[in-house]
């Protein structure tokens, strides 16, 4: 018989189609659906936290940068900076004549601040209760410079700027109790009355003179005795030079010191407000994290209880001639694929989210694909760890000992 | 002997050059020893020499604690020998490692259990067809093949049952399909009848014999006399070693 012993060639090895890996996956999960959909919670909640916390911040982002886009990002504003010696310089009387000779610039209007001058409804009430409201003197074409429109009244003009007569910012009118021009009203403005010929509405890229009484500069010269250096000069480029205009702003204003120059655009700061949200979504991004987290653990709680249970399948599938490999590849897709479903789900449930409260706020709806696609990704790899530890553990398991399990 | 079953894809006769009056085992133990560690170590197999030739039926016969299940793991190649040599269709098992023995188990052992051991998420015909998937059948092969199987154990109009819609005997029908699937060398069935009354054990036993009949080799193991009755080959085990083989006689009657 030692002559029959020859060894026969090698089988080929044992094999499993990709597709099949998957749907062997799907199989555990199909005939415990209770328990799958229980577990696949958990993720779903975390990736839904996510996407419709990036949904909802990328909502209200894109929502401010369309109105900064509407109120033009070709606004900038040039103040003096300090000097050499750290003290505040100013700007020469000649500033916004020049400036208004630069080709692209559409319109230039200078403010000056009537520093000690304050504001009140009448004398009768204390110097003090200033209301943070600042006079402002300033050039008539300023509302055309702003691209800012009234909510009643007129703007000053050439011939009511050199009388007594007072345009008030949305903030300062609010401040002084004067909704309408009704009843011709007046404020006591540095130690004269002043008539109320204007309210402005909210002028988002210049917050200052929302809380600004506006006078002209004739009357503030001879009510005030203000010098005729502006403290502040507005300008509106020609949209597509703006950037040429401001490298050439510092220079044009004050040609013998341009380094004690100030150039701003106002819609920068705006924009800065739209990134500031991000310190408030990361933290909610980072609860959301925290959810999915837990969702994982939960995965992998289920995972190795699954594995215990399902001792005489390992058996059966090894009986069959899965290897190590394959039992270990099929729990772990079967942990991928129940966190991947749960992370779809997210997705979806996010993505609701985010247009409801978008609709609700009349925003425009925005989610990044990035976060639709990093969710689902996300919670296929919290599946994939999940199930590292009960997918060994599965792998470990001897044929032997499993097949007899019950 | 008419092989009318599904093909048996290996070379039976090999070595028949060598002794042309048999032929070539396809179950060859010789001097198996399986020893457990532990304090003493338990020796569960204690040197046990035995052949099965292509197209034999032999019930393997024991008390509880006589070897059975272990000798079952050899057969079955899922588990190596301590000492000796064991050899399935031609392959030593101790020179196997891990994915070979799994290799072994999906093209040349079909596997019964008293327990059926189905998956409860699939149909019938799907769990036959799970006969195949480690060979990488594709999968509307896998499906004609179970099909087929299922027909010959009679359960052709039960394919897309579910074993919860299934009395015992049909589900272990079932899994005698999916141990032929693959048209192995050698049926392993570990106690087949324990879990299902006696009629009902019978019906099954005939299963087994009619497939003996075309040819298939099957080895049962049972710690029931009148089971092991079925087999033309009875082959006692008492104490981890054989204790008689042969034709059937009524054993410790």
């Amino acid at each position: 018989m030692s002559a029959t012993t020859t060894t026969p060639p090698a089988l080929a090895p044992t094999r499993l189609r990709p597709r099949d890996i998957v749907g062997q996956g799907l199989v555990g999960l199909r005939s415990k659906r209770t328990r799958t959909l229980l577990t696949a919670v958990g993720i779903t909640i975390g990736i839904a936290a996510m996407v419709s916390v990036v949904g909802i911040s990328s909502s209200s982002r894109a929502d401010l940068l369309a109105e900064i886009d509407a109120l033009g990002t070709n606004l900038l504003q040039v103040q003096p900076g300090n000097d050499m010696f750290g003290e505040e310089s100013e700007l020469p009387v000649s500033a916004p004549d020049m400036i208004r000779r630069i080709p692209a610039v559409e319109s230039a209007s200078a403010t000056r601040s009537v520093g000690d001058a304050t504001v009140r409804r009448s004398d009768l009430i204390s110097e003090d209760e200033t209301g943070g409201i600042a006079v402002l003197a300033t050039e008539a074409n300023l509302l055309d410079t702003l691209d800012g429109t009234l909510a009643a009244g007129t703007f000053l003009n050439d011939a009511t700027g050199a009388y007594p007569s007072v345009v008030l910012g949305s903030v300062a009118a609010e401040r002084l109790g004067i909704d309408d021009l009704s009843g011709d009203p007046a404020v006591f403005l540095g130690g004269s009355w002043f008539r109320v010929i204007g309210i402005l509405d909210p002028a988002p890229l210049a917050p200052d003179i929302d809380r600004s009484a506006l006078i002209g500069y004739q009357v503030a010269q001879e009510r005030f005795g203000i010098d005729e250096a502006p403290s502040s000069v507005r300008v509106r480029t020609d949209p597509d030079h703006t950037e040429a205009v401001w490298d050439v702003l510092a220079a044009t204003a004050n040609p013998e010191e341009p380094s004690e120059v100030g150039v701003t655009r106002p819609s920068d700061a705006l924009e800065a407000k739209a990134q500031a949200d991000e310190a408030l979504t990361a933290l909610l991004l980072g609860l959301g994290a925290v959810a999915l987290l837990v969702g994982g653990v939960g995965i992998a709680n289920v995972m190795v209880i699954s594995v215990l249970e399902r001792r005489a399948e390992i058996g059966v599938r090894r009986a069959l001639g899965a290897t190590r490999r394959h039992i270990r590849l099929q729990f772990l897709v079967e942990s991928m694929l129940l966190a991947g479903l749960g992370g779809a789900t997210g997705v979806a449930l996010g993505a609701a989210i985010t247009a409801g409260y978008a609709r609700s706020q009349d925003w425009m709806f925005s989610v990044p694909q990035a976060a639709l696609l990093g969710g689902v990704v996300a919670s296929l790899a919290v599946g994939a760890i999940a199930g590292l530890y009960p997918a060994a553990r599965a792998s470990r398991l001897a044929p032997a000992e499993a097949v007899r399990a019950d | 002997m008419t092989v009318a079953t599904a093909p048996t894809a290996i070379s039976p006769l090999r070595g028949r050059d060598d002794d042309a009056r048999r032929p070539a085992p396809v179950l060859q133990l010789r001097n198996a020893v399986k020893e457990y560690p532990g304090s003493p170590p338990v020796r569960a197999l204690d040197g046990v020499s035995l052949d099965v030739v292509t197209g034999e039926m032999v019930a393997i016969v024991g008390p509880s604690g006589s070897g059975k299940s272990t000798l079952l793991h050899m057969i079955g190649a899922l588990d190596r020998p301590s000492q000796g040599t064991v050899r399935v269709a031609g392959s030593d098992l101790s020179r196997l490692n891990d994915p070979q023995l799994s290799a072994l188990r999906a093209r040349r052992i079909g596997f019964v259990f008293q327990r059926f051991h189905l998956l409860s998420g699939l149909t019938a015909a799907d769990n036959v067809a799970t006969g195949l998937l480690y060979r990488g059948v594709p999968g509307r092969e896998r499906r004609d093949r179970a099909l087929r199987a299922l027909e010959r154990v009679g359960l052709g109009p039960r394919a897309s049952h579910r074993p919860a819609q299934m009395s015992g005997g049909e589900q272990q029908r079932v899994a005698i399909a999916r141990a032929i699937v693959g048209g192995p060398a050698i049926v392993l069935a570990d106690e087949p009848t324990g879990n299902l009354d006696t009629t009902t054990g019978r019906e099954i036993l005939d299963v087994f014999g009619a497939l003996h009949e075309a040819g298939t080799t099957i080895v049962l193991i049972t710690h029931d006399p009148a089971v092991a009755a079925h087999a033309p080959r009875v082959v006692a085990l008492r104490d981890g070693r054989v204790e008689s083989d042969g034709a059937f006689r009524e054993v410790g009657a």
